[in-house]
């Protein structure tokens, strides 16, 4: 099968569209991608014709609707290889699965003194919940710092897992720096002293193959809208004994079995975790997305997002006053970036006006700008529907921030 | 199309190049820290007030080259008047960078002077807030706020938030 990128980008209206009248050039997929039309499609039909609630009506519709969301289920589940349907929960995205994480696991598990274990690339989401938790347990925020590069510093990461340490959280894959961390060494290091580790893959989820029986991770969480799927929906997987202990996260209709004013038994896995009416199209959705990617060969999509990083980067090291932050030798798709006498803000605007899409500011990674000494980068992130003409675009266009500037 | 050559007007430029009044007043009786978390922009404001004269002011801080030559230009302008003055430029120059007047609107008044190469900005609805940062902060310094203030903290219509 070969990669055709013109029938690819055909399956993605949104990129079709002018942006200040020049062709619009998307190079923000790392804050979100764009949905294929089978995406689209299935959102629509669900509304057309399935929608109802679910687990609950007697009735034809949402019989259908309930067999939608638990196919969901099981794509997902396919999808990053874990063993059971019920160890995958439906969340709002990433930032809400990592927020239940740290209250349902972090609270019964924090004592005062004791440690939580985060690293200096982490994105505000995989922080702040944490810190809040730390906060309240009187329990402690650990940081493995990052090298030059914006590698993990492992020699540090051992050193900082301690007996103290009640779990890591680090992410799969940088949103700043594009690089993947070695999470499957990360996690042995972790499992020798009995420690859980939670990965966030809103990044790595897709640009890499994710196999969570094979990672051995404890937890493993990601957006659907990152993964050419709906906003509002995300995942998190969790080893089935380790979700079986933990407390439900928030309390309402659907996670109970049996609810009196005296006692309230809840229901089992997965719906435990899901109170109240779920995202229910947004999931499948997300299922449709996975089912998209089925069709083109995930192998193929990475080897085009390899050779365009490559591509981009040489291009942009070309250019006089560019500094790229990230230059770890495990990385993808992600390139942050600064112009000297520029900065990034004035860079995306005038990116704007060429039609050219990324994102500047701190990418909600503030310890890493600081890390850095940058208030802010510019960004550039590649989905497999980018071409190498749209990196031209960029650069062309990037040459005229300097005209500008100069 | 909005041309990129109002936004970034040649005097906005070279106040970006070199900022006038960019250190720490040493007399300053009045100060003020303005930060816009969206995009990490961060300025000081230093006031020599005597009365309700601003004797003198100067900014120190980092950010993009619309809120460095906004807070440059600022200082320029602000020096010598009175608060009342600086007041009413203050608002003259939020209607110009919302909207309210200028080209599509209605005419930029006189007393706006170099000010008006601010005019462009209200093309770039994701500027406002880097051209107003100084402004704002300018305002908080006035009342020696020592919170920081944040551009996130307008309502939803634009206007600051009152602090207490
Ligand atoms: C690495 C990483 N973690 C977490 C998040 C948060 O994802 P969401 O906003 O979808 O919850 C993002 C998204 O920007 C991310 O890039």
């Amino acid at each position: 099968m070969k990669f055709d990128i013109v029938k690819i980008r055909e399956e993605f209206p949104i990129l079709r569209q002018k942006a200040h009248g020049k062709p619009l050039v998307y190079l923000d997929n790392a804050a979100t991608s764009h949905k294929p039309r089978a995406v689209l499609k299935t959102l629509e039909q669900f509304y057309t014709e399935d929608n109802a609630n679910i687990h609950r009506g007697v009735h034809i519709l949402s019989e259908r609707a309930t067999e939608a969301y638990e196919a969901a289920r099981a794509k997902v589940q396919h999808f990053i290889h874990a063993n059971r349907p019920d160890e995958i929960i439906f969340t709002r995205g990433t930032t809400e699965a990592i927020n239940l994480v740290a209250q349902s696991y972090g609270r019964p598990n924090l004592n005062a003194g004791d440690e939580v274990l985060i690293t200096e690339m982490e994105h505000h989401s995989n922080i702040v919940p944490w810190q809040m938790i730390c906060e309240e347990r009187g329990a402690l925020l650990k940081v493995v710092p990052v090298n030059d590069a914006g590698e993990l510093r492992l020699d540090q990461f051992e050193k900082l897992l301690s007996s103290k340490t009640r779990i890591v959280a680090v992410t799969h894959m940088s949103n700043v720096l594009g690089t993947i961390n070695p999470v499957k060494e990360i996690i042995q290091k972790a499992h020798q002293k009995n420690i859980p580790v939670l990965l966030d893959g809103a990044q790595a989820i897709a640009h890499l193959a994710v196999n969570v029986e094979e990672l051995d991770c404890d937890f493993y969480v990601f957006s659907a809208h990152k993964l050419y799927g709906p906003t509002g929906v995300g995942v998190l997987y969790g080893k089935r004994a380790l979700l079986e202990a933990m407390p439900p996260y928030q309390g309402g209709g659907d996670m109970i079995r049996s609810v009196t004013f005296e006692k309230t038994t809840y229901n089992q896995l997965p719906y435990k975790f899901e109170a109240g009416t779920p995202n229910i199209a947004g999931a499948i959705g997300l299922g449709a997305a996975i089912d998209y990617l089925r069709t083109i060969d995930f192998e193929k999509a990475a080897h085009h997002e390899r050779e365009l990083l490559a591509y981009a980067t040489e291009t942009l090291q070309s250019i006089p006053g560019v500094r790229i932050i990230g230059t770890a030798k495990n990385k993808a798709s992600v390139i942050s970036f600064s112009l000297e006498g520029v900065h990034p803000h004035d860079i995306g605007t005038i990116l704007d006006q060429e039609g050219v899409a990324i994102r500047t500011g701190h990418h909600c990674a503030q310890p890493l700008m600081k890390r850095f000494g940058v208030p802010a980068t510019a960004r550039i992130s590649l989905a497999f529907y980018n071409t190498r003409e749209e990196i031209d675009i960029f650069i062309r266009s990037l040459k005229k921030v300097k005209e500008v500037f100069k | 199309m909005n041309d990129l050559k109002d936004l970034y007007q040649e005097v906005i430029l070279d106040h970006n190049k070199r900022p006038r009044n960019f250190c720490k007043l040493q007399q300053a009786n009045h100060h003020a820290e303005g930060y816009n978390p969206l995009c990490g922009d961060h300025i000081d404001i230093y006031l020599q007030m005597e009365g309700d004269l601003i004797k003198d002011i100067s900014f120190e801080g980092s950010g993009c080259a619309i809120s460095k030559a906004s807070a440059s230009l600022m200082t320029d302008t602000l020096k010598g008047k009175t608060r009342e003055k600086a007041e009413t430029l203050f608002d003259g120059f939020h209607q110009m960078v919302t909207g309210g007047t200028g080209p599509a609107g209605k005419e930029i008044p006189q007393e706006m002077g170099k000010l008006a190469v601010f005019s462009g900005v209200r093309e770039f609805p994701a500027r406002v807030k880097c051209a107003s940062l100084a402004w704002h902060t300018f305002h908080a310094a006035l009342e020696n706020r020592h919170e920081a203030v944040s551009t996130e903290e307008e309502d939803l219509n634009g206007k600051p938030a009152q602090q207490s």
